[in-house]
This record gives C-alpha cells, sequence and structure tokens, in this order.
C-alpha cells in the first residue's frame, strides 16, 4: 500500500496586494511523510505555519511550490496542483479535518452537521445520523444540543461536534488541528482514545496540540516545522 | 459523479459596442457542483450568466451542454424549439426578481403545475399532487396553493419561485442573485433551503452573487470577475482563505465581520 501523504520540498508564502504587495514567508522545504497508523505532531511556535502547513494539505490554503501527494483511486494525485473538482473528491474520500473553529450553518442541527461527511459518501440518512448520536454521546454533548443548530454552543461543545464530524468517516487521512484546545479533561481523555482507535484502525493522522499531555499521549513523532522556517527562525 | 461534464464554456465573451460584457470565459462545469460566479455590480456577471442560459447572444465563443442522451450539443446551434425545450425542461432560471419568473395573476399551485404541463403532464389530479408536495419543500403551507404570488412575502415568492423552477427535475440551475433583495431571517432560510435541495437532487448550478458569504454557504467552486475578466478560480474555501489575486483581496478584505 503506498504511504498515505508525501510532502515534499512544499514552500507557502503570502502576497498581501493590499500592502503594497509585500510578501509573507511563511515556510519553505517542508518535507516529510506519514504511514498508516502513524500520529505525527507538528510542533514548533505559534505563527511557525503548523495551521498553513495543515491547510495546504487540505486545499484550503493554495501552495507557492513542492508536491503534497495523496494515493487516490489507483493514482497519485498532488494536491498542490489538483483541479477543485479532484480536490472536492480526495476531502470526500480521503481526508478527514477537525478545524479549530466549526464554521456553522443556519438551521443544520448538530446531528446533521456531524452525519453530512457520511451522507456525502452515500450512507443512508438515517444511519448517519445513529453514528452521528453514538459520536455526541460518546463525547458527553447532552442529548438535548443534538437537534439544535450549534451556532449558540459554548466553545467546548462546538468543539465536540467538529470533532465527531471529523472522526465520522473511515478516511485513511485525519488532520488535526487543535481538537482539545477548549475541552475539559475528561473529554480530552475521549478524543485521545479515540485517536487511538483511528491509529489501531490504519489512519494516518497529522495534527497539532499544544496541550502536552494530549501531545505525549498520541504523538508517534513530532515534527518540528521551525525547521521549515524560511528565515532559520520562526517566521512572526 | 460523472466522467463527462454538463457545460462546457470556451473563450465566451459579450461586447456591447466597444465596451466588454464578459471577455475569454472558459470552464467546465460537472454534475452535481455548484459554481457561484462573484463580483461586484457590473464586473459582468450576469452577462455571463445570460449568455450561459441562452438569454443573451454572446459575441464569440461557444456553449456545449450535454443533452440527455448523452451528446454535447452547441446551445447556438439549437433551433428555437430545442431552445425552448432546455429552458423549461432540463433548465431552471432563479430571478432575483421572483416576479420576473413567476406569473403573478395565476395560482401558487398554477405556477408549478405550468412548468409540469410545458413537459407534457395533463392529468390534473397527478399534477396538483406534485405541485402540493413541491410547496411543501419549499414551505409553504398546503391551503396557500390556490392564492396567486401576489399576496405573498419576498421570501415565499422566492421559495415558490424555486418550486416552479425545480419540479421538472432539471439537471442545471441558474441563479441569479437568489437571495439578493431579501431580509437576513428570510436569506438564511432560503439559503438552507437551497443547499438542501441541490444537494439532494445533485443539481448542478450556476448561482451569480456578490455576497461572499452566500458564495460560501452554496457552492464548491467560485469565479471570481472583475471588469468582464475572470482574476482568479478555485474551490470555493481556497479563493475565500487565502486569496490570490489583489481584487479578491480587496473583496475579501471588505466584508464587514459581525
Amino acid at each position: 500500500m503506498p504511504t498515505p501523504l508525501v510532502v515534499s520540498d512544499v514552500a507557502k508564502s503570502f502576497t498581501m496586494h493590499l500592502r503594497d504587495g509585500i510578501r509573507l514567508p511563511v515556510v519553505a522545504n517542508v518535507s516529510f511523510s506519514i504511514k498508516a497508523g502513524e500520529c505525527a505532531v507538528l510542533g514548533g511556535p505559534s505563527g511557525a505555519g503548523k495551521s498553513s502547513i495543515l491547510k495546504m494539505v487540505y486545499g484550503n490554503y493554495a501552495v507557492d511550490g513542492g508536491q503534497i501527494i495523496i494515493p487516490y483511486r489507483d493514482r497519485l494525485v498532488d494536491v498542490a496542483t489538483a483541479d477543485p473538482r479532484t480536490m472536492l473528491g480526495i476531502r470526500r474520500d480521503m481526508i478527514g479535518y477537525v478545524s479549530q473553529f466549526l464554521r456553522t450553518v443556519p438551521r443544520v442541527s448538530a446531528l446533521d452537521v456531524v452525519a453530512e461527511p457520511l451522507v456525502a459518501r452515500g450512507t443512508d440518512r438515517n444511519d448517519a445520523r445513529d453514528k452521528a448520536a453514538s459520536l455526541l454521546g460518546g463525547l458527553n454533548l447532552p442529548e438535548r444540543l443534538w437537534s439544535l443548530p450549534p451556532a449558540t454552543f459554548s466553545g467546548g461543545e462546538q468543539q465536540r461536534v467538529n470533532i465527531a464530524r471529523g472522526f465520522i468517516t473511515d478516511h485513511p487521512i485525519l488532520l488535526l488541528d487543535e481538537p482539545t484546545a477548549s475541552l475539559d479533561a475528561r473529554n480530552r481523555e475521549v478524543v485521545v482514545s479515540m485517536i487511538r482507535q483511528k491509529k489501531a484502525a490504519g489512519v494516518a493522522m497529522l495534527g497539532i496540540f499544544h496541550d502536552e499531555d494530549v501531545r505525549e499521549a498520541v504523538a508517534d513523532r513530532i515534527i518540528d516545522v521551525t525547521a521549515f522556517s524560511v528565515s532559520g527562525e520562526a517566521a512572526a | 459523479m460523472s466522467d463527462l461534464p454538463l457545460l462546457k464554456v470556451s473563450a465566451l465573451s459579450k461586447f456591447y459596442g466597444s465596451r466588454i460584457g464578459c471577455q475569454n470565459v472558459t470552464f467546465e462545469l460537472w454534475p452535481g457542483e455548484v459554481l457561484a460566479i462573484v463580483g461586484e455590480s457590473g464586473s459582468g456577471k450576469t452577462t455571463l450568466l445570460n449568455c450561459l442560459a441562452t438569454r443573451l447572444a454572446p459575441s464569440a465563443g461557444c456553449v456545449e451542454y450535454r443533452m440527455r442522451d448523452g451528446q454535447f450539443r452547441d446551445l447556438y446551434r439549437l433551433s428555437e424549439a430545442e431552445r425552448r425545450f432546455l429552458m423549461r425542461t432540463d433548465w431552471g432560471f432563479v430571478h432575483q426578481n421572483p416576479a420576473d419568473g413567476l406569473r403573478m395573476t395565476v395560482s401558487a399551485g398554477a405556477n408549478v403545475g405550468e412548468r409540469l404541463m410545458a413537459v407534457g403532464d395533463r392529468h390534473y389530479g397527478k399534477i396538483r399532487a406534485t405541485a402540493t408536495d413541491w410547496l411543501g419543500r419549499v414551505e409553504i403551507a398546503e391551503d396557500r396553493i390556490d392564492d396567486q404570488p401576489r399576496a405573498f412575502s419576498g421570501g415565499m415568492r422566492q421559495r415558490l419561485q424555486i418550486a416552479r423552477n425545480l419540479v421538472t427535475n432539471p439537471r442545471l440551475v441558474f441563479m441569479d442573485e437568489p437571495t439578493g433583495g431579501l431580509d437576513v431571517s428570510v436569506q438564511a432560510r432560503l439559503l438552507d433551503l437551497l443547499r438542501g435541495l441541490v444537494s439532494d437532487l445533485g443539481l448542478a448550478a450556476i448561482v451569480v452573487t456578490h455576497d461572499l458569504a452566500v458564495a460560501r454557504l452554496l457552492s464548491h467552486r467560485m469565479m471570481v470577475m472583475k471588469d468582464g475578466h475572470i482574476v482568479e478560480t478555485g474551490l470555493t474555501d481556497r479563493v475565500l482563505d487565502d486569496p490570490q489575486a489583489p481584487y479578491t483581496q480587496l473583496l475579501v478584505s471588505s466584508i464587514l465581520q459581525v
């Protein structure tokens, strides 16, 4: 089986056209790969480019140079140059993503927000809802909230909806952007055990965890992002 | 997802005299895909939409559509009869102003039923049942079926227009500022409804909007237009979260935060 994620020589900068075109370099020469069943954690101070790397892998940020290779439908796709339609397919079938903040849609219940990635892959809506309910239950989200849109939820509640949504599918790659940042100790433990289950199932994970205990508990390897900084030290 | 696009647009241009409406637009649209065309007023987005939907003859370029028989046909070489057939069965067009897309002096039920009759339905009971079902799907109460849209609020009219367009199971729907002119709360309801219908029915849609939040919510892909040209295209969240073109950066940075 090919390696689920291979990143080589990736570079990213932002050009601010509204600020006289100044160029803010973020990272360069980013190279690493992640094996199935491995959880690699991006390490480094704030602003080092950890989130930017996750977002490039997800196709959410443009890539200046280099390759991000993901095996998809019997071929190798370079996310850095893939067309939007291929990227949507890769997201649907290959990559789960727990972002830092939940983007809520008016009038859609927490249960349906969580079930959506499964429904998008053709799972029956009721089966998807059952699975969503069991995940939300496991994350201790009170059942009375399930039928409500998450817009009014607390930060920790929204985060748990986001985690359930990212973990509901069996995607071979899972990206985690500080999934435990606003959780209490009990729910952090739940997430740690969910990550261990994904590992056992052979999922390749790339994450950012500021919480040291969680990082210790799940990381097989730390990727030091300061090694990719353009000036040799962390970019502001 | 099908392996062939539904719509192929190549080097499409429209000039108004020496003025550019839109110039050299090339893209493909696949079944199930929602494409947003964004830009400020006068950027050419509505001109482009009208050229695609054969409501306006382009000055140059080519628009090909994959018919139900699988053959690609040049839209501007269709006979008038073929074109009309396409417009009332395979396509929908949702206008910003519902009055442009509805018949205001016939009942809500007849507005929906009319499209069914145009595709050959003749059984009154069946037409009425389908119309009632569609009014329900766009959240219009059954007891309003015999009322004229004149008696409806703006949000209801827009939902009726959507039902009228979708009742024939079109494969492609064009929308011109579908939530423009509606209250924010009404907008949210309409957007949620559209989003659900588009994904349940696997529709392809081209949505013209100046509202980036509408584009974010509804579309998979986005094209940004300025002065008749496409200045940036890509996945909707990529364009909004990491805009590359100077004009897109200006648009994104001009959004007011609430």
